[in-house]
């Protein structure tokens, strides 16, 4: 209790050098809290875009392009397999369309079914998605994004309205709510046509991936599995046995999650570096402090101090300085994240395990780079510390 | 109090060893007050040291109050310095950072006495030694008699069996050297033991006794006789 109100007064009497050797401290706990909520905010908003897809997406993708036995029938029999809500095939493309004098460039082509609307959970602003008979009779008619329609059409009418792809008109017959930008891209830009129609267009005939939702994410697994078993028949007889790949968002997750963490990580060792520099120099300035202060050890010690007495009174300021330091480092990284939220666009929180363990680790530099120098300051002998000048 | 018997201290100055102590031998009972005097390099300090338990002899036999200290360890000679040597330096030696009040408390504090009885002690002393409107001035903003006033009230406050004194008017001018020898006299006629160090043979002269050192040894005794 002593100790502490003498390290207090020690700090105190040297203000600046004392602040110069938390500095070092300020910046490693700022610099490893900061970092890893950066690292944390990039899964975060990476798996909340996966989230957004839909968890019990499943995409089933057919390798072979000869002896293909999936067809539009095919896929409106998985409709009805064990834990299966919808089935859609798809088939992408991107390309410039055109209305008028506009151009719209950025255009991202879907050819699907109807039910492709409920399994990417999109919503219609206005006008209807693409029908069953839209698809069978190779109606040219398309749904697109707020941005697709805002680019072709502005403001006027779009339902009815008819833009060109590749020369072919086609009639706007429905528009998506806003989706919004993620990480995995813009969901605005989309121009979603019926499958037979692509397939004549892109020049790919068959299908060869398939977009499934589950019931619920508590039937993926089971949707996969009776996916699986339905393929298995259908691919009796296939030469090779790679023939098709079902993936779930689960595994896609879990990859991701993998690759943030290790990001994570990373970047929370280069920050740690800053934080045992900032240790280096928490020894350097206790130990100019140490030879500096002789005299007063040595005054110490003939009034009455023990080598304990010296050497907890040089381990606690060590301890105060860094405990402090890290404090103040976590009042830093609270502003930083603070600051940076709207710059990275990502939402940046502190976990309560990460600053515990920044404010532990400069605690534990305090007491590893100030056991030296107390150590060193302990074993002066009275009469050597007495005449130092 | 002090029993010495042939004792030696020697330090190595590169290749050549030099004898700050050689064979010094004397006694002084309690409630004395004795004046070791000798010129410069004499082995003044040397012999203070060891006195006050801040460093041990070479060779010979040291006892404080019948106790052979040499065998105590480093932190038993803390605890007997804090409770039974008081410590006054030439150049004062207290901590610039602390106020006056602060550095008396201070060898209280390595006693483990309690902050409220500590304070009592300290403002007690200081106001014996007449610094009762200056205690919470720090070292720098007081006059050299004012701060050897704190440092003999520090060496005071634990109540020691045995006050030590380093040239303590050394750095200060003759008005003030003979107000701070005055205390002294007063801190004798109340009963306390007192070593007194100097180089001048005037102050020694306030002593009952000088024991004069040249060269590491004892040269010879004066007793000055007692002033009733
Ligand atoms: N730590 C030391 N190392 C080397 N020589 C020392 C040391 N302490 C004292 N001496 C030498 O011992 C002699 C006596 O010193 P000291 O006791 O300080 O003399 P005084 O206090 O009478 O001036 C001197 O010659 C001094 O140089
Ligand atoms: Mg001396």
């Amino acid at each position: 209790m002593q100790s502490i109100q003498m390290a207090f007064k020690s700090i105190l009497g040297n203000k600046m050098r004392s602040f110069l050797t938390m500095l070092g401290i300020i910046i490693g706990v700022a610099s490893v809290v900061v970092l890893v909520s950066i690292g944390q905010g990039a899964n975060q908003s990476v798996s909340d875009s996966i989230q957004k897809m839909g968890t019990n997406l499943l995409t089933v993708n057919i390798n072979t392009r000869r002896n293909n036995p999936i067809n539009l029938e095919r896929v409106k029999e998985m409709r009805t397999l064990e834990g299966v809500a919808q089935a859609c095939p798809v088939s992408t493309s991107s390309g410039t369309l055109k209305a008028g004098l506009q151009q719209y460039e950025d255009g991202s082509i879907i050819a699907t079914s109807s039910g492709y609307d409920e399994i990417r959970n999109y919503s219609l602003a206005r006008g209807r998605f693409i029908t069953e008979p839209d698809v069978t009779n190779r109606s040219f008619v398309a749904v697109i994004g707020q941005e697709v329609a805002e680019e072709l059409f502005g403001s006027a009418q779009v339902l009815g309205e008819i833009f060109t792809w590749k020369g072919y008109p086609f009639t706007v017959v429905g528009v998506l709510n806003e989706i919004g930008t993620s990480m995995v891209g813009s969901g605005d830009n989309l121009i979603i046509i019926p499958f037979t129609v692509g397939e004549r267009l892109f020049f790919r005939k068959g299908i060869n991936s398939i977009y499934v939702s589950a019931l619920s994410a508590e039937n993926v697994s089971i949707a996969q599995e009776s996916l699986k078993t339905y393929m298995d028949a259908l691919m009796v007889g296939a030469s090779s046995s790679n023939t098709y790949n079902i993936y779930n968002q689960t595994t896609a997750l879990e990859t991701l999650n993998s690759a943030t963490a290790t990001l994570t990580l990373m970047l929370g060792g280069i920050a740690a570096i800053s934080l045992l520099v900032g240790g280096i120099g928490i020894m350097n300035i206790m130990l100019v402090s140490v030879s500096e202060r002789t005299r007063e050890i040595g005054i110490r010690k003939a009034i009455g101090a023990t080598r304990r007495n010296i050497l907890s009174q040089f381990l606690i300021e060590a301890l105060v300085v860094s405990l402090i330091g890290g404090l103040i480092g976590l009042g830093v990284s609270v502003v930083a994240t603070h600051l940076l939220t709207p710059v990275l666009k990502m939402t940046l929180t502190i976990s309560p395990s990460i600053a515990g363990l920044a404010v532990c680790f400069s605690i534990a530099v305090g007491i590893i780079f100030g056991l030296y120098p107390a150590n060193k300051a302990s074993k002066l002998l009275p009469v050597v510390a007495l005449r130092h000048e | 109090m002090i029993y010495m018997q042939d004792i030696s201290k020697c330090y190595q100055m590169g290749s050549e060893k030099v004898h700050a102590l050689n064979q010094v031998s004397f006694n002084i009972e309690d409630g004395e007050y004795v004046a070791i005097i000798g010129p410069s390099g004499s082995g003044k300090s040397t012999l203070m040291n060891i006195i006050g338990c801040l460093d041990i002899q070479d060779s010979g036999t040291y006892k404080l109050a019948g106790e052979d200290v040499s065998r105590y360890s480093s932190r038993k000679l803390a605890k007997l310095r804090s409770t039974h040597i008081g410590f006054i330096f030439q150049g004062f030696n207290l901590l610039g950072k602390l106020n006056a009040l602060e550095n008396v408390e201070l060898p209280l504090i390595y006693q483990g006495v309690s902050r409220k009885l500590r304070r009592q002690r300290a403002e007690q002393v200081l106001e014996s030694v007449g610094l009762a409107d200056r205690m919470k001035h720090r070292p720098s903003e007081l006059s050299g008699g004012q701060q050897q006033r704190v440092a003999i009230a520090r060496a005071l406050v634990s109540n020691p069996r045995l006050i030590l004194a380093d040239e303590p008017t050394g750095n200060l001018d003759t008005t003030t050297g003979n107000e701070i020898m005055d205390l002294f006299a007063k801190l004798h006629a109340q009963n306390n033991t007192i070593v007194l160090i100097t180089h001048d043979q005037g102050i020694a002269k306030r002593a009952e006794r000088s024991l004069q050192i040249v060269d590491g040894k004892i040269q010879h005794e004066t007793y000055n006789g007692r002033d009733d």
